[in-house]
């Protein structure tokens, strides 16, 4: 009750704030416009937002200044905040840097990008670059299972605290590297998701196109059978097939995650068929692809020469945030049990079997933090996708406002 | 009105017609399990006349398409048929005297709970995102324009299970402001049920908050370069006022339909969120079933799930129609 108190005392302070803020600057600036026509709303906003960041600053302070035991409750907004940091000048040099070095086109493209743009970039091709080197940056083996190595080691390999400089991760509840399997995670995670959504891509888009152009029966029994399969809550399908689909694989857990690729990339191709649909029927209708028929060209050429060309932009906007989708899809169902299958290393499964010690934070923030840095890769891949996803419909969409 | 009347009649007709195909595409899905349902309840050291017994018990002796008209015919009734764990531990109990519970029993208490929770959320969401939508829409491309865009991408991309721990970890672990499990039960007050419902719904409100507000947002923009809102600017209406009077009650239908979207997506987004705060609801009763294979549980939350969310697009759908004119006299 007292938070309560405490949030609407702070509200009506900065109101008054505001107030004073707004009146005082009248004064000393002789009723400058920006002062004169402020409304009250803008200038508790602004008294709010510095108000905030006073706030963020003084607390920072306090974790860089208090004592180890008091400190720790600020452990995670220190490293929070630390980590933001890191980032935001992370993405600004990259976008320097190709501002200076590649071709014109693509010099030009990073004189346009908004920093979160630019930071999604850089997350991509980290991720891309960790997926394809596991094998070579992984320390251990993803199911090495290490001899003579305590169980579960706190990360931040400081002795002090319990944990090992040998493994800067800690291990896991039956003594496997963290910091490895996190690595092993994204060949696994993000390469399953990426194989699920270029076959979602290929099944949705070669059927969506050909029910433009070809139209007819084809189209409405494939429009009236993707109806159905969209009118169930897609995870819940997934969910449902893959009881089915533990039956049918038996012991062979391996079946299960092609299984499981396959079955999403049908549940997520039904999307993508009806996106290249409604791209190949504005396409269909335009004159070239007339003339083209006149032409007498072919059912091939049309679609692979004519069409396609005109529907990348979309189709390619589509593809990330199909991504997303899958790759959380996935990530929802390893996290629930019935996903990726051990021993391979795959986030969502190390989220859940490293979830407890999350009620340890107190006491134990390093303990605390090794389901979240799983959590957080895979929460960090969407976020970049998404931006860049976001800044490229802006571009194409020409929105200025 | 009558045309009205005419839509929406259809698209209930359409609705109802799709909620048929997905029970048969659901129960044929269900039925391609291999192996028989009788085995897999009594497990290896079953004897043939106990299978034959619980065969005849589940009637699945009968032909697939007798028993799907039965199992339909029985969830129109509201008989959802017995729980496979329940039939077990009745068979391994030897109690056989109509003490065990029907699924409808299980999911009953569970579909309230899951309601309360969606209900809640939606409370927070909707008022908070159609309010910063706007706000986002009258401060455009400002500093709170850009912040409210990257913190709401960012929390729709995150998975809802990072979304909760990190909710658990600063709003229960290290401050203990709000319970991180959500132990409810029968007879519970009002305002500790909705204490330990917080933070699920914040979770959730997070998910779906992003979508609404963007489409608010982009909804008024959308108008704001139409002449009767140049009129209300010229004759010197301020800009809030402009927004709330006039541009937001011509954005209403896109801000709708996109309101009822997410309240489908809602149904599906629980189930992570309640595994997570280990919240009574129906989407944990789903995943615990489909890990022991409980066929009918599956089936019957299935149903549910689908015909919440077919019932919500439908609703979006004649709200948009209802709104806009343009929508009811097709050309």
């Amino acid at each position: 009750m007292s938070l309560w108190l405490t949030i609407i005392v702070a509200l009506v302070a900065c109101l008054a704030g505001g107030w004073v803020m707004r009146f005082a600057g009248q004064k000393a600036t002789n009723n400058a416009p920006a002062f004169r026509d402020m409304p009250l709303g803008v200038a508790f906003g602004w008294v709010l937002g510095v108000t905030l960041l006073i706030w963020v600053v003084y607390t920072y302070y306090l974790a860089r200044t208090l004592p180890q035991p008091d400190a720790n409750k600020y452990f995670f907004f220190r490293t929070a905040i630390e980590w933001f940091i890191i980032f935001a000048v992370a993405a600004w040099i990259f976008r320097v840097f190709g501002r200076l070095v590649g071709t014109a086109g693509s010099r030009k493209l990073f004189r346009q990008m908004p920093l979160t743009a630019s930071f999604g970039l850089l997350v991509i091709l980290s991720y891309a670059l960790v997926a394809i080197f596991a094998g070579i940056l992984a320390p251990y083996g993803q199911e090495q299972v290490l001899e003579g190595v305590a169980a579960n080691i706190p990360p931040g390999g400081d002795p002090a605290m319990g944990g090992n400089p040998e493994y800067p991760l800690g291990t896991d509840q039956i003594g496997r590297d963290i910091l490895s399997r996190l690595i092993y995670g994204a060949q696994n995670t993000v390469g399953i998701a990426f194989a699920t959504t270029c076959l979602a891509f290929f099944l949705g888009g070669s059927l969506g196109l050909l029910a433009a152009v070809l139209g007819g029966w084809l189209d409405q029994v494939l429009s009236r059978a993707v109806d159905v399969l969209m009118a169930i809550p897609s995870l819940i399908f997934a969910l449902l097939l893959m009881t089915i689909a533990s039956a049918w694989a038996g012991s062979e857990r391996w079946l299960l995650t092609i299984y499981m690729v396959i079955i999403i990339a049908v549940i997520d191709s039904t999307r993508v068929f009806r996106l290249a649909r409604a791209v190949g029927l504005n396409i269909v209708v335009m004159d070239y692809i007339e003339a083209a028929k006149l032409r007498g060209e072919g059912l091939s050429y049309l679609i692979f020469k004519e069409i396609l060309p005109n529907a990348t932009a979309p189709l390619l906007a589509e593809f990330g945030l199909r991504f997303c989708f899958v790759f959380l899809t996935i990530a929802s169902l390893s996290f629930l049990g019935v996903g990726i299958q051990p021993p391979l290393a795959d986030w969502g499964t190390m989220v859940r079997d490293l979830a407890q010690f999350i009620n340890f934070a107190a006491f134990a923030p390093q303990v605390a933090a090794a389901p979240l840095l799983a959590a957080g890769a895979i929460a960090l891949l969407t976020v970049g996708v998404n931006f860049v996803v976001d800044w490229m419909l802006k571009r194409s969409s020409g929105l200025k406002e | 009105m009558n045309s009205v009347l005419k839509i929406i009649a259809q698209r209930l007709a359409l609705g109802l017609l799709t909620l048929f195909i997905v029970s048969i595409v659901i129960f044929t899905a269900v039925n391609l399990l291999p192996g028989d349902f009788a085995e897999a309840i009594l497990g290896q050291g079953a004897t043939p006349e106990a299978v034959e017994s619980i065969r005849r018990d589940l009637r699945l002796d009968q032909p697939p398409i007798t028993r799907y008209l039965e199992w339909l015919g029985g969830a129109v009734r509201g008989d959802l048929g017995n729980s496979f764990a329940q039939a077990n531990f009745a068979s391994f109990v030897g109690d056989d005297s109509g003490t065990r519970t029907t699924v409808a029993q299980q999911i009953a208490p569970r579909f309230a709970n899951t309601m309360f929770l969606a209900g809640v959320t939606a409370a927070i969401a909707v008022p908070l995102s159609v309010g910063l939508g706007v706000l986002a829409a009258l401060y455009r491309e400002t500093v709170f324009d850009r912040f409210t865009n990257i913190f709401t991408l960012s929390s729709i991309s995150s998975p809802e299970f990072f979304l909760a721990y990190v909710l658990i970890l600063f709003l229960a672990v290290l401050n203990p402001l709000l319970p991180s499990l959500s132990n409810i039960y029968e007879g519970m007050g009002f305002g500790e049920r909705l204490q330990k419902t917080l933070l699920p719904a914040l979770t959730l409100t997070l998910v779906v908050m992003a979508h609404m507000m963007r489409m608010t947002r982009a909804a008024i923009i959308n108008l704001l370069a139409s002449p009767y809102i140049e009129m209300a600017r010229l004759k010197g209406m301020s800009p809030m006022r402009v927004i709330v009077r006039h541009a937001l009650p011509n954005a209403l239908a896109p801000i709708i339909n996109v309101i009822a979207l997410n309240l489908a997506y809602l149904i599906t987004g629980v189930v992570v969120v309640e595994v997570v705060f280990v919240y009574p609801g129906i989407g944990q009763l789903f995943v615990d079933s489909v890990k022991i294979r409980d066929i009918p549980v599956v089936q019957a939350c299935c149903l549910i799930f689908a015909s919440a969310y077919i019932l919500l697009n439908l609703t979006a759908d004649i709200l948009s129609i209802v709104s806009n004119p343009r929508l009811r006299h097709p050309k």
